[in-house]
């Protein structure tokens, strides 16, 4: 296991991937991306229980789907830097011929994505189904998804939430980012989602906060704890409050830098608030 | 011409149930999932020998797709089986994203499709499935014709290893193919040779076909009857052999003749062998409420209307 230090160095180095990818392609989704650095570091490298190497299957591993498949930037620059491939394949995000699509999919052979995500609402059925195929061969590892909050804007979801209680999937734990903003607008006001938590424990959900979403600290230990809390009975949801645009200033709290990219010289100002760690791609 | 003779007639959704049995037996790896209609889908035995395997996922199609998909994920062999209408249309960005982009190895397994399911109406029969699917890349779409021939139609889609759509029915029709045939994907089955023109036709259509070739036969016209299950990938080797000898086709389907099986068939002609053809299909229409016999009559997908598109089409030879 890697020290906070050395976890702190590649988040900085995450977000680094992340605007120069957007940057360099003109397109793409660094607001979110930079949101849940944090929790995809911590994922990754702290804890999920991963095999070396990828199969599809995933069989005697922790499995990890993500819903909100435009944040693919923080997706690719913390699976390259987990040794998924290789980290200068960064380089081609979104261009031809690339296993780097504008949103994750199985279809170039990209390892480390096991389903496609962009189309919003479906992870977390997709998750539901992996969890029942690791019960039927009695593997006790666990599956974890993250979604976006607007993404719960989609009736699937709640199909979704509703069969994972009613089937008493415990070996799941679902992570919303609670960051509060969608395309059009804060999520209070494109369609009020009021307070989750009630939502969810409504629904048969075993529920825990993050409250500080992009504290690398906070979330290790938040995550640690909704794994204590898988294997009785109800599924675990994670509702992890990030700041989306995180590590940037002039890209924080608000939904400007959704699907936007960074000029030159905003670029040059991002790169400046996260000096370079491990080495750029 | 040659006789096949009805077995005593049975559902093609009786077959996929009986198909489900014996892969419950059979392939450890078949897991099954439904959304609130396991009496329509006749999957109460797989469900009673192998509960631990079944996925009752209420009425929520979306997610059951979903769930399909990620079942895959840990070597499981999804069969999600709902109406048509609900395993196509409605949840077609699930389909197209998380089974078919994703390429997951998952059976979607559809009943009631077309009219035949009678007095429900046009909300629960659906004549666009065929060409929803067609269009996905990747995607099989298999239409069996009778009870014995689903029945072994679902068990050979566990050995395909992709996305497959199997299509299939509610009312009780013939059951005519020999109860061992074996099912190969994608290959065409000649029902009875002829040279005068050649009737290809899948599902339901294909009992009518054989009846409208007797009927034929004593006009002194020689039909060929092929029996075309699946309609992705189709067998194009098949039909321009048949083409080649009879310079005619009729194509025979319980389905829009838009994104059907016929235009299918057009679009092999058009680009290797250029040859007339008449549509047997209903004509860009919803369905209504009836008896099966009554909506195939008025919309033109029975026997007789089989025998008029080969009048039809004998005369532009």
């Amino acid at each position: 296991m890697p020290n906070l230090k050395e976890l702190q160095d590649l988040t900085i180095q995450v977000r680094r991937d992340i605007v120069r990818m957007v940057h360099k392609v003109n397109s793409g989704h660094p607001g979110g991306s930079l949101g849940c650095t944090e929790f995809m570091v911590a994922l990754y490298n702290e804890v999920m229980e991963l095999k070396e190497g990828f199969d599809m299957d995933g069989i005697n591993e922790d499995i990890f789907f993500l819903s909100n498949g435009h944040i693919s930037p923080v997706f690719y620059s913390v699976l390259a830097r987990r040794g998924y491939f290789p980290i200068k394949e960064l380089s081609t995000f979104r261009l031809l011929n690339s296993r780097l699509q504008g949103h994750p999919t199985t279809h170039e052979g990209l390892p480390g994505v096991r389903v496609a995500s962009g189309s919003l609402g479906q992870g977390l059925s997709v998750a539901l189904g992996a969890a029942q195929a690791k019960k039927l061969n009695k593997d006790s590892h666990l599956v974890y998804s993250l979604h976006g909050d607007g993404e719960l804007n989609e009736g699937q979801n709640w199909e979704a939430i509703m069969y994972a209680s009613a089937k008493k999937v415990d070996n799941i734990i679902a992570t919303i980012d609670r960051n509060g903003q969608q395309i059009d607008g804060p999520t209070e006001e494109v369609l009020a989602q009021g307070d989750l938590r009630p939502k969810f424990e409504a629904f048969g959900w075993d529920v825990l906060e993050i409250h500080d979403g992009n504290n690398l600290e906070a979330v290790i230990k938040g995550m640690k704890e909704a794994k204590s809390r898988t294997g009785k009975g109800k599924p675990v949801c994670v509702i992890l409050h990030t700041i989306m645009g995180n590590g940037v200033d002039f890209m924080m709290y608000t939904h400007a830098w959704h699907g936007k990219a960074p000029n030159d010289e905003q670029l040059a100002t991002a790169l400046s608030q996260n000096p370079e760690t491990l080495g750029d791609y | 011409m040659k006789k096949y003779i009805d077995q005593g007639k049975n559902d093609t959704r009786s077959g996929y149930g009986a198909g489900m049995t014996e892969l419950g037996r059979t392939n450890p790896n078949v897991v099954a999932l439904c959304a609130d209609l396991v009496g329509s889908l006749k999957i109460e035995t797989f469900i009673k020998e192998n509960p631990e395997r079944f996925f009752q996922v209420g009425i929520a199609e979306a997610n059951m797709m979903g769930m399909a998909a990620g079942l895959t994920i840990g070597g499981k062999i999804p069969f999600p089986s709902t109406f048509a209408n609900f395993a196509t249309g409605r949840v077609y960005d699930q389909i197209r994203q998380s089974i078919a982009y994703s390429n997951k190895n998952v059976k979607i397994c559809a009943s009631h499709a077309g009219l035949t399911l009678g007095e429900d109406g046009a909300t629960h029969q659906i004549l666009e499935d065929i060409g929803l699917m067609k269009m996905l890349p990747g995607m099989t779409v298999i239409n069996p014709c009778d009870y014995n021939q689903t029945k072994a139609a679902t068990i050979a889609i566990a050995d395909h290893v992709g996305p497959v759509y199997l299509r299939f029915g509610r009312p009780k029709v013939a059951n005519f193919t020999p109860v061992d045939q074996k099912f190969e994907i994608g290959k065409a089955l000649m029902l009875n040779e002829g040279t005068d023109v050649t009737i290809v036709a899948t599902g339901h259509l294909v009992w009518e076909s054989l009846i409208a070739a007797e009927t034929l036969e004593g006009q002194g016209i020689s039909a060929e009857v092929i029996n075309i299950h699946t309609i992705k990938p189709l067998d194009e080797v098949a039909l321009l052999k048949s083409v080649k000898k009879t310079g005619c086709i009729v194509s025979a389907e319980e389905h829009n003749y838009l994104g059907g099986l016929g235009e299918s068939i057009a679009r092999t002609l058009a680009t290797q062998h250029p040859t007339p053809q008449e549509f047997v299909a209903t004509q860009d229409t919803f369905g209504e409420s009836g008896t099966p016999e009554q909506l195939m009559e008025k919309y033109g997908l029975n026997n007789k209307a089989i025998v008029a598109a080969v009048h039809r089409v004998l005369k532009r030879k």
